[in-house]
């Protein structure tokens, strides 16, 4: 869901921009929208700095398990044959 | 008689081509499938028994044009020849094309391929799932362009056979595997370039549906430019290339964090502009303000100010002339004009007498400083000087008066003072004999 949250803060983020620029808010209402601008700029930076690279194989064992490992590059044994 | 006939027909016709339309269809449940093949000047029956129906990989139609291999027989209980057929192909298409313009036909009328039933493929995933071989370059193309543009990727991918018999339903499994187990937000499904029958599993019906079927947005990506497949049609973004494919599931990170960058900047130049214009305008508002109370401090002060002098004034002025008062009553006192008078009458007699014997004495002193003082006089006069032949040089026109030669120059003019009269002269020489 994070990837929803992210989407939608950045575009909440333009937004707010958008309408800041626009220059016809009382002081107090853009400080509020701004406020929540910084939030949803630090929030995004943060999803962004938390997100780890990772590349991963899904396989099934012969007992038709299925699980998760590490993709290398000579992974190609693991293909499954027919 | 049939028998010999059969053996007869079987032998000689034991492998034979023949081109016709097909018609009279039948498929009952014995999976044989029956039919007549005829041009425009006769027929023939025909039978395709089960082993060899299930390989064919197009729909047999009514009205089909096609080309046919198989061996004569005889139906003895019906004493009818037919043909029995080993394959059979279309005429004009390849095989494979028309069963794949067969499935498109028969999917489209199904609503598979409807724009409507398309996803939106996230901005941003999180996660990214690939359907494709691990030996291929497609994979190393995928994930070379996914760590360029979004090095925190995180990529699950999901080995599968690309072509071949068991290709079909690996893929259709690990879509239902990466839709079931794990949570990707987009997966690409695909692989590299190849002919018509080495991308024969993205055009099957198996393959198809799983794809229609994934909650998670599929974009698939296989062959190159030109090749089309039904995994194309029913996938919600077809890539050209799975290195298009990887390019279309992820922004480049770089740039987002740096459009991030620019609208928190954007946010914080706009509200530091407004704050700095609200803070003008209440700066005005203090000012007004602030005005007024000096404004009121300064008049009071010079208020005070003006309370303060008038006491001074006030006291100055009683002190003065309390002072007055005193000095005019000592003044009265001492100027008693009746005493004054009396004591004066007093001393008049005195003071007569006194100045009369005094004046004889001074006049007397007086007459003789006199004289000494004019004979000096005398003595020291320049007329007396220059009565004994002296006289004075003086310049023309300042009237300054010579002591040294050197103080003039030839030719300049001199005026000598005489006892009596003056001269005009002339220097013709000057001798400057400091010695004397």
């Amino acid at each position: 869901m994070a990837v929803v949250k992210f989407e939608q803060a950045m575009a909440r983020l333009e937004a707010i921009v958008g309408e800041l620029e626009k220059n016809d808010l009382p002081l107090d209402e853009s400080l509020k929208i701004f406020e929540e601008g910084i939030r949803l700029s630090k929030n995004c930076l943060k999803i962004l700095e938390e997100a780890e690279h990772k590349v991963e194989v899904l396989v099934q064992d012969k007992n038709g398990k299925k699980r998760i490992h590490a993709y290398s590059p000579d992974d190609a044994d693991d293909e499954p044959s027919s | 008689m049939t028998g010999l006939l059969r053996a007869s027909i079987e032998e000689q016709f034991s492998d034979i081509w023949l081109e016709g339309e097909l018609s009279n269809l039948r498929a009952p449940g014995s999976g044989h499938v029956y039919c007549t093949l005829k041009d425009r000047t006769s027929q023939i029956r025909a039978v395709l028994f089960r082993s060899d129906a299930v390989r064919l990989r197009f729909a047999l139609q009514e009205g089909l044009q096609v080309i046919v291999r198989g061996r004569l027989t005889v139906y003895e209980p019906r004493g009818e020849y037919q043909i029995v057929l080993d394959t059979v192909e279309p005429k004009g298409v390849g095989a494979l094309q028309l069963a794949v313009e067969q499935l498109k036909e028969r999917l489209t009328a199904e609503g598979l391929f409807d724009q409507d039933r398309k996803k939106p493929i996230p901005v941003f995933p999180r996660t990214v799932g690939v359907v494709t071989s691990l030996t291929g370059a497609a994979i190393r193309d995928i994930l070379a362009v996914l760590r360029r543009r979004w090095p925190t990727l995180h990529i699950l991918i999901v080995p599968v056979q690309v072509q071949g018999e068991s290709a079909g339903r690996q893929i259709a499994e690990a879509l239902a595997d990466l839709n079931d187990w794990a949570s990707v937000d987009v997966i690409i499904v695909g692989r590299g370039g190849g002919s018509l029958e080495d991308l024969w599993s993205f055009n099957e019906e198996i393959v198809v549906r799983a794809i229609a079927a994934s909650h998670v947005p599929v974009v698939s990506a296989v062959g190159h430019e030109t090749d089309v497949t039904l995994a194309d049609f029913v996938a919600d973004l077809r890539a050209p290339t799975p290195s298009a494919a990887a390019e279309a599931v992820v922004p480049v990170l770089a740039e987002i964090v740096e459009r991030l960058r620019e609208l928190t900047v954007r946010m914080g130049q706009v509200m530091l502009r407004h704050c700095a214009f609200e803070r003008q305008r209440l700066d005005a508002g203090i000012r007004g303000v602030t005005d007024v109370r000096f404004r009121l401090q300064e008049a009071a002060q010079r208020t005070d100010d003006m309370v303060d002098r008038l006491r001074e004034v006030v006291q100055q002025l009683l002190t003065s002339g309390r002072e007055r008062v005193h000095e005019a009553q000592r003044d009265l006192s001492g100027l008693n004009p009746i005493l004054t008078i009396k004591q004066g009458l007093a001393t008049v007699p005195q003071f007569s007498k006194r100045l009369e014997g005094q004046m004889g004495v001074i006049l007397a002193q007086h007459r003789h400083r006199i004289h000494a003082t004019l004979a000096q006089l005398n003595t020291l006069s320049p007329l007396a000087i220059l009565g004994r032949g002296y006289s004075i040089l003086q310049t023309v026109p300042a009237g300054q008066i010579l002591h040294r030669a050197s103080d003039v120059e030839v030719g300049q003019e001199l005026e000598a003072q005489l006892a009596r009269g003056r001269l005009s002269c002339m220097v013709t020489r000057v001798c400057d004999d400091s010695t004397v």
